[in-house]
């Protein structure tokens, strides 16, 4: 059994899930803090999108900003060198823009759970709106927030219909585990078609149990 | 310091027009009103949390001649609540639950504040010991002491008090009352406490402002106007539960419509505008009929007709035929409700409060 596809998924998965992480939450914290209910919807749709639209389509609009010839593409291209279509960044590019929404809707989740008087009460204590964002809503939405964290992670790691119109299913390079089991499958290779589906099932499952023991203590400390 | 709250809030709420004037300094101004008055969307404009449409909030030094002007929409200054210095106790307290009790009091001084003033604070209000405990584990009353003292180690310039104790059983309720009035003895700022419960507003407080729909209906220092309510609203806010249209007699006579037509002799001139009378229902004094015969102003004895009587803990409640209540006193282990009632009730013309039933009035009030 080739291994590659496995390390490349864990790559993958790693590194989306930090972005994915900081700009769920940033966009959450953005869009609960906008006053203006119109932009608020605007904000929300945009943000939501990739979650309802077909991934297919998802990855037919990253590759017309990332290809080549396409404005994104051209700057990297120009001003980094780098060509982002079909390399591994592109893995990541798919994974970050497909798992963002489940993060951006948990967060804001759970931010909204927590009691606005907290925010308010914070606010008349003196207390800086950055110092509110982090000691306040964040700190009391935790629970909420990892769990989109996981979740997130769990849908980068199951990447498949962005990443193979973006990064393609190039072995060794951006063939990630998804891709692979579909690859042998279609080559009539069931034996290793099995090994990457109990690997896939197995990371997907210890993430979920994590999750669930950090909510498990998390529960517990302010009692 | 001295220091004297001027408000003027106007905001659209979507009920009603939140429209309120007034001026609170020195002695706790209560605000009473039905939930939902706006009483606390007033407090919240106070400290900054809504944004009133126009209106003007100031602090001025009596001192000094200084003002720290935290909201005028004329001149389009609206200070955010952090550099408001205006303490806010929520009703539900509003303890961070992700925090102990010391890092509770400490959120708001930042990272160069002192370790004095919080072990200070922290033994004043008796939470000793309790320093590393998080909210959760602490009793409603404890809650409320913490979230005090969060307000007041910061030394703000106004203390809100919104509901202190809606969030506690009765039980509790009475004692706290006692304890918060001890620990606040000491606050010189500027406070104002908002409740629905007229017990808490007469204990506490020593001006008061009645609201109702947006608006005050009713102000001065608390007794005058638990005294004198003067319109049929204040009176039912501040408790009043018979109240009847009238007919006016005479100068001093009017005739009760809604209680069969019974005359009655007030203290006061009736004077033209006055539509309604109020009755409080501790107000009636009992009397036998041999004793009825030796008063001389028949007129305001009412005979004990087809009496409902029902029993509370410590008072009867009676009421009469033609709708009037009566609350007596209950020798606490007589139970035989015979005994409560007399054949007659006396109404002194002092205890009449004559009222107008005037709907919009714009109330200013200056303490």
């Amino acid at each position: 059994m080739d291994w590659s596809p496995v390390w490349i998924s864990v790559r993958t998965a790693s590194v989306s899930i930090m972005i994915t992480f900081l700009l769920g939450i940033l966009a959450a914290w953005l869009v609960i803090s906008i006053r203006s209910q119109k932009v608020q919807i605007i904000l929300d749709g945009l943000f939501t999108l990739p979650l309802v639209l077909p991934p297919t389509v998802a990855g037919f609009f990253l590759l017309s900003l990332f290809g080549v010839k396409r404005p994104l593409g051209q700057f990297f291209l120009h001003y980094f060198g780098v060509k982002i279509a079909f390399s591994w960044s592109a893995t990541v590019i798919a994974a970050v823009v497909m798992s963002f929404p489940l993060m951006y809707r948990s967060a804001r989740g759970a931010f909204e759970q927590v009691d606005e008087n907290l925010v308010e009460a914070a606010r008349t204590l003196g207390m800086s709106e950055w110092s509110i964002f982090r000691k306040v809503l964040f700190a009391n939405a935790i629970q909420g927030i990892v769990g989109g964290g996981v979740l997130a992670f769990a849908r980068a790691l199951g990447e498949f219909g962005a990443t193979a119109m973006i990064a393609g299913n190039i072995a060794g390079k951006t063939r990630t585990l998804p891709m692979a089991i579909y690859s042998e499958v279609a080559a009539g290779n069931m034996e290793t078609a099995y090994g990457y589906v109990v690997i896939i099932v197995a990371v997907a499952f210890l993430s979920v149990a994590l999750m669930n023991l950090v909510v498990f203590f998390e529960k517990k400390r302010f009692l | 310091m001295k220091r004297v709250l001027e408000a003027e809030i106007q905001k659209r709420l979507k009920q009603f027009e939140l429209q309120v004037r007034f001026t609170a300094g020195q002695g706790r101004l209560g605000i009473l009103g039905p939930s939902g008055c706006g009483k606390s969307m007033t407090l919240k404009a106070i400290a900054g949390i809504v944004k009133p449409d126009r209106g003007k909030i100031l602090l001025r030094s009596l001192e000094h001649d200084m003002e720290h002007v935290l909201y005028d929409s004329a001149k389009r200054i609206y200070e955010c609540p952090q550099k408001r210095r205006v303490g806010y106790l929520f009703q539900n307290y509003a303890l961070f639950p992700n925090m102990t009790v010391e890092q509770n009091i400490c959120a708001g001084l930042g990272k160069g504040g002192k370790k004095e003033p919080v072990r200070e604070i922290i033994r004043r209000f008796g939470l000793e010991g309790l320093e590393n405990q998080y909210p959760k584990r602490l009793s409603g009353g404890q809650q409320q002491r913490v979230a005090l003292a969060r307000c007041l180690v910061y030394h703000p310039q106004v203390l809100l008090l919104d509901e202190p104790f809606a969030a506690m059983d009765t039980f509790l309720r009475e004692r706290l009352r006692l304890e918060l009035a001890g620990v606040l003895r000491d606050y010189d700022g500027v406070s104002i406490l908002v409740t629905h419960d007229r017990d808490e507003a007469f204990q506490l407080c020593e001006n008061l402002l009645l609201m109702n729909r947006g608006k005050i209906i009713a102000a001065g220092p608390t007794r005058e106007v638990f005294a004198n309510p003067s319109t049929v609203e204040a009176a039912r806010l501040t408790g009043c539960k018979n109240i009847s249209k009238i007919k006016r007699l005479g100068s001093y006579k009017v005739k009760a419509l809604d209680w069969g037509g019974l005359e009655l002799t007030t203290a006061r001139e009736v004077e033209a505008d006055i539509d309604c009378i109020g009755i409080r229902a501790h107000d009636f004094e009992p009397l036998s009929a041999e004793d009825a015969a030796w008063i001389k102003e028949k007129g305001n004895l009412i005979f004990v007709e087809e009496p409902e009587v029902s029993e509370m803990p410590f008072e009867w409640h009676v009421t009469l035929k033609n709708g009037i209540w009566w609350k007596r006193e209950k020798n606490n282990h007589i139970h035989d409700s015979r005994a409560a009632v007399p054949d007659y009730l006396l109404v002194k013309p002092s205890a009449i409060l004559l009222l107008k039933s005037l709907k919009e009035e714009k109330c200013t009030c200056i303490f």
